[in-house]
C-alpha cells in the first residue's frame, strides 16, 4: 500500500529521468546529422523538435533551426518544460516529496544529478563542448538508473516507478518513428541512397542502438528491420515491444500484491498481444503511420487510466 | 558598528574554562586531538560538508530566494556532557515536562491553577495559543505535549537554566541523528575510544511512544503517520527524515480525509484509516472548518474525530499555551503548583513589559537586556541590547511602548562557550542545547541532543535562521 500521492510521485520521477536523457539522445542524433549534412540541417532539427514534443513552443521563441538554439532549447531552457533541466529539476521536486520511498543511494544520484547538471547547464553551451556536456547527462542518468536498479527493494515501489519509465519511454521511440516514418516506407529501388542512409542511422541514433542493430540484423540499413528492431524486437530496450513486456509484468505484479485488476491492465495487454501477434509486413501493410499514430494515442491513455485507477490524479 | 548579537562577555568555556584548565569531560577527547594533524582535521571538515550537501540535509530560510537550500554549518568539535551532568538535567527535565502536560490537562479541565490565583487569568484567556475548541477534550491516554525540546543554557559550572520550552512542534532532532552519524563516518576511531552514549534509537522511541498513546479504540498495531506542510516547509528534510526512519508514512493534507468517522489517507488501494498523526502542522492549519478557513495544509473535520476520541493528535492541539514566553516566566509557580516541589531546572529571570513595574525597569536597562516577543522565535524579532546602537534601543523602545504585552525581558547572560575548529585552529564560541523528550506512559530522554552553536565570533544568537551551526552533543557513559 502506498499513498496514491507518493505512486504519482514516482511515476513522474521516472518519467522524467528518462525523458531528460532522451532529450540528450535526440540532441546527440540531430547533431550527428547536421555534421555530415550541411545542406538541410534546419529541416533535420525541425524533426528533432518533432520528436521532443517541442516545435510548437521552440517556434515561439526562435526562427532560426539551429544547433545552438535547439540544443540550448532542448537543454538548458526551463522554460520549456521538458527540457534536461527543466525534467531533472521536475524529476528532483518528484524524488524530493517521496523521499521516504527511496534508497538513500537513489535520492542522492538523483540530487547530485540535479546538482551537477544545474552547474553545468548554468550558462550557455559552448558548440564545442555539446559532446561532452551530451556524455555528461548521459552519465549522470545513467547513475541514477544503476543505483536505482541496484538497491531498490523489488516491490510496488519499484513497480510504479517501472511504470513511468516505460511509458515514457514507449512514447519517445514511437513519436521518433512516427517524425520519420517516411523515410522508412519502401522506395522504388528498395536500395537505399546516400541520404537515406544517413536518415537511417539518425533513427538508431536517436535510440542509442545504431551499434546493437549490426549484432541482430545485416550490416546493412533496411528500413524493415529498423522497424522490426525499434517496434517488435523484445531484446532491445527501447523497443515498444520491450517497453510493453515490462509494463504488463509490473502491472500484473500490481495485480498479484492488491488483488484486483483494473482497466489499465486490459490496456496494456490488449497492446501487447497486439505486437506479439504483429508482424512487420502487416504494420507496413496496413500504415505504419496509422499504426504509431494508434499506438501513441493507447499509450497515452494506458498513462491516464494508471493514475486513475491507482488514485493519484 | 557592532554587529546584532555580539559582545564580549566573559563565559564559561565547557572545555577550558581560564580558572581550572581543562574539564573532565573532555580529557580523553584533548588527548586524541593533540595526536591530530591539524591539515586532516581541515579536511574532515570538508569532507562532512560534501556529506551534508550530498545527502540533501538542506534547511530552506524563509525570505532568502536564491539560497532557499542552504546547509546549516556543522562543526566537527563535540560538545560534552559527562554522566553526572546528564543525570542531574534529565531530573529536572523529567519534572518540567510533568508539570507542562499537568499545567495542559488543568487550563483545559477545572482551571485550579487560575482560581487559586498562581497564573493571572487574562493570560489564557487573550492568548491565541489557547483554543477554546480543546476545553473539556480529552486527548488518548490524557498526554498533551508528546514531543517536547527544552533550551537549556548553561552559565557556570553548576548553574543551568531553561531558555524556552518547546512543545508545540519543536524540530531539529533530524540534525542531532545526521550529526553523530556524520561524526562516527568521520572518526570511527574516536567512538572506540570514547565512550558515548547512544542516540541512534531515538526514531523506535518515537514509534514506541506514539503507539503507546493511540486511541482506546483502535485494533491492533495502530496506523501511525507523519502530516507535513508538504516538501516546500523549511522543516520538509526532517518530517521526511522521521518518517523514513520509523518506517511509517508521510501524509499531507490532501492525502487525508474523514471516512467514516475516522481519519483516512487515500493510498493506491483506497482510503486506509489512521490512528496516530504526527504532525508538524501548526494548530490554525490543522483543520479549516474549525480554524483557518482558507487552510489548504489541513483536514476538514479532523477536529471532530479528534474530539470523538478517534484519532491521537501528536502534539494535542492547543498546548502552545504552555510554551508561550508570557507563560514561561510562570514555569517556576507552575511546577511547583503541580509537583508539590521546587523547580530543579531554574527560570532565567524574566521581566514581563506587561507588568507597569517592569516595563519601567526595562525602558531605563534597555541597553543591558534581551528582549523577546511574547509569540516570536527563530530569533527574529529579537533586540540583544548590549549589542545594539544607541539607536536601535530607541527604535525598539518605541515598539514596546506601543504594545508592552507583547514583550519579555530578560537579562543579558554569558552562555556558556565550546570550543568550535576555525581556520586559525580552536576558538571558543557560545552554544545552548536542546534535548528531545518523548512523553506516553513513561518519559523518556534520548542522551544527548541539538547543540547550536553561534559561529560568529562573541554572537549569542544561535538560531539557525540567524547563521547559528550546529554540533554533535555526546553524553559519556561513565
Amino acid at each position: 500500500m502506498l499513498l496514491g500521492r507518493t505512486a504519482n510521485g514516482l511515476y513522474w520521477m521516472n518519467r522524467y529521468i528518462e525523458r531528460a536523457e532522451n532529450m540528450a539522445r535526440l540532441v546527440d542524433a540531430g547533431l550527428r546529422m547536421a555534421l555530415t549534412r550541411t545542406q538541410s540541417a534546419s529541416e533535420e532539427w525541425n524533426s528533432v523538435l518533432l520528436s521532443a514534443g517541442s516545435d510548437v513552443t521552440f517556434s515561439q521563441k526562435y526562427s532560426d533551426y539551429t544547433a545552438a538554439n535547439v540544443a540550448d532549447f532542448l537543454l538548458r531552457d526551463t522554460s520549456n518544460p521538458s527540457s534536461t533541466m527543466a525534467s531533472i529539476e521536475t524529476a528532483r521536486n518528484n524524488a524530493r516529496m517521496v523521499r521516504t520511498a527511496l534508497t538513500r543511494e537513489t535520492w542522492e544520484s538523483i540530487n547530485e544529478a540535479w546538482m551537477s547538471l544545474k552547474r553545468m547547464l548554468a550558462r550557455p553551451i559552448d558548440e564545442r563542448d555539446l559532446p561532452s556536456v551530451l556524455d555528461a547527462i548521459k552519465r549522470e542518468t545513467a547513475l541514477i538508473r544503476g543505483s536505482f536498479y541496484g538497491t531498490m527493494l523489488r516491490n510496488e515501489i519499484f513497480d510504479f516507478s517501472q511504470l513511468g519509465t516505460y511509458v515514457e519511454r514507449a512514447d519517445n521511440t514511437a513519436r521518433i518513428l512516427d517524425v520519420k516514418y517516411y523515410v522508412l516506407l519502401p522506395s522504388i529501388s528498395w536500395v537505399g541512397s546516400t541520404l537515406d542512409n544517413y536518415q537511417w542511422e539518425s533513427i538508431l541514433r536517436s535510440v542509442s542502438a545504431h551499434r546493437s542493430y549490426r549484432w541482430v540484423y545485416d550490416a546493412d540499413y533496411k528500413p524493415t528491420n529498423i522497424a522490426d528492431y525499434l517496434i517488435l524486437n523484445v531484446r532491445m530496450p527501447r523497443s515498444l515491444m520491450f517497453c510493453y513486456r515490462f509494463l504488463s509484468e509490473h502491472l500484473e505484479f500490481l495485480g498479484d500484491d492488491y488483488g484486483e485488476r483494473h482497466a489499465c491492465h486490459a490496456t496494456a495487454e490488449k497492446t501487447q498481444t497486439m505486437l506479439r501477434a504483429g508482424s512487420i509486413k502487416g504494420i507496413f501493410d496496413a500504415g505504419l503511420h496509422e499504426f504509431l499514430a494508434n499506438f501513441i494515442r493507447d499509450n497515452t491513455k494506458l498513462g491516464e487510466e494508471i493514475a486513475q485507477d491507482y488514485r493519484f490524479n | 558598528m557592532a554587529s546584532q548579537g555580539s559582545m564580549r562577555l566573559a563565559a564559561f568555556d565547557e572545555m577550558l574554562p581560564e580558572v581550572s584548565g581543562l574539564r573532565r569531560p573532555y580529557s580523553a577527547y584533548d588527548r586524541w586531538l593533540k595526536e591530530q594533524d591539524p591539515a586532516r582535521l581541515t579536511e574532515k571538515m570538508q569532507d562532512a560538508e560534501r556529506v551534508f550537501r550530498k545527502t540533501g540535509i538542506t534547511f530552506a530560510v524563509y525570505g532568502e530566494q536564491e539560497a532557499s537550500e542552504r546547509l546549516i554549518p556543522f562543526d566537527i568539535v563535540p560538545r560534552i556532557i559527562s554522566g553526572n551532568e546528564w543525570r542531574r538535567l534529565t531530573q529536572g527535565i523529567e519534572q518540567r515536562v510533568q508539570a507542562l502536560n499537568a499545567f495542559l490537562d488543568d487550563i483545559y479541565h477545572r482551571q485550579e491553577i487560575l482560581r487559586a490565583g498562581r497564573v493571572p487569568r487574562e493570560l489564557i484567556a487573550r492568548n491565541e495559543a489557547f483554543l477554546p475548541e480543546m476545553i473539556g477534550v480529552r486527548p488518548p491516554a490524557g498526554v498533551y505535549t508528546h514531543i517536547i525540546g527544552v533550551d537549556i543554557v548553561r552559565i557556570s559550572e553548576d548553574e543551568f537554566y531553561v531558555l524556552e520550552d518547546n512543545a508545540r512542534t519543536p524540530s531539529g532532532v533530524s540534525y542531532m541523528l545526521e550529526n553523530r552519524e556524520t561524526m562516527m563516518q568521520l572518526f570511527p576511531e574516536l567512538f572506540q575510544k570514547i565512550k558515548v552514549r547512544p542516540v541512534e534509537n531515538y526514531p523506535q522511541l518515537l514509534r514506541q511512544s506514539l503507539a503507546a498513546v493511540r486511541p482506546q479504540s483502535t485494533k491492533g498495531a495502530p496506523t501511525i503517520a507523519v502530516l507535513t506542510p508538504g516538501s516546500f516547509n523549511s522543516a520538509y528534510f526532517e518530517h521526511a527524515f522521521l518518517a523514513d526512519q520509523m518506517g511509517v508514512q508521510l501524509v499531507e493534507g490532501q492525502d487525508l480525509r474523514v471516512v467514516d468517522g475516522h481519519v483516512a489517507m487515500r493510498t493506491t488501494e483506497g482510503y486506509k484509516q489512521i490512528d496516530v498523526l504526527y504532525r508538524r502542522v501548526d494548530d490554525s492549519y490543522l483543520d479549516p472548518l474549525t480554524f483557518r478557513p482558507d487552510s489548504a495544509l489541513g483536514i476538514p473535520g479532523i477536529m471532530d474525530v479528534y474530539r470523538a476520541g478517534n484519532i491521537t493528535i501528536a502534539n494535542a492541539p492547543g498546548t502552545g499555551i504552555a510554551d508561550d514566553k508570557a507563560i514561561y516566566s510562570y514555569m517556576p509557580e507552575i511546577i511547583e503548583f503541580y509537583t508539590g516541589r521546587k523547580a530543579i531546572l531554574g527560570n532565567i529571570p524574566t521581566w514581563r513589559c506587561s507588568e507597569p513595574d517592569s516595563l519601567k525597569y526595562v525602558l531605563e536597562h534597555i541597553d543591558e537586556l534581551v528582549i523577546k516577543e511574547v509569540h516570536g522565535s527563530g530569533g527574529y524579532g529579537m533586540l540583544v541590547g548590549p549589542a545594539a546602537t544607541k539607536k536601535e534601543c530607541e527604535t525598539f523602545a518605541k515598539k514596546l511602548q506601543a504594545k508592552p504585552s507583547n514583550y519579555i525581558a530578560q537579562p543579558t547572560l554569558a552562555l556558556s562557550t565550546c570550543p568550535i575548529l576555525t581556520e586559525k585552529g580552536l576558538a571558543p564560541r557560545h552554544v545552548d542545547l536542546r534535548p528531545y523528550v518523548l512523553v506516553s506512559d513513561r518519559i523518556q530522554i534520548v542522551p544527548g541532543g541539538l547543540t547550536r552553536v553561534a559561529l560568529k565570533e562573541g554572537s549569542l544568537v544561535v538560531n539557525s535562521s540567524q547563521g547559528g551551526g550546529t554540533k554533535d552533543t555526546w553524553v559519556l557513559d561513565d
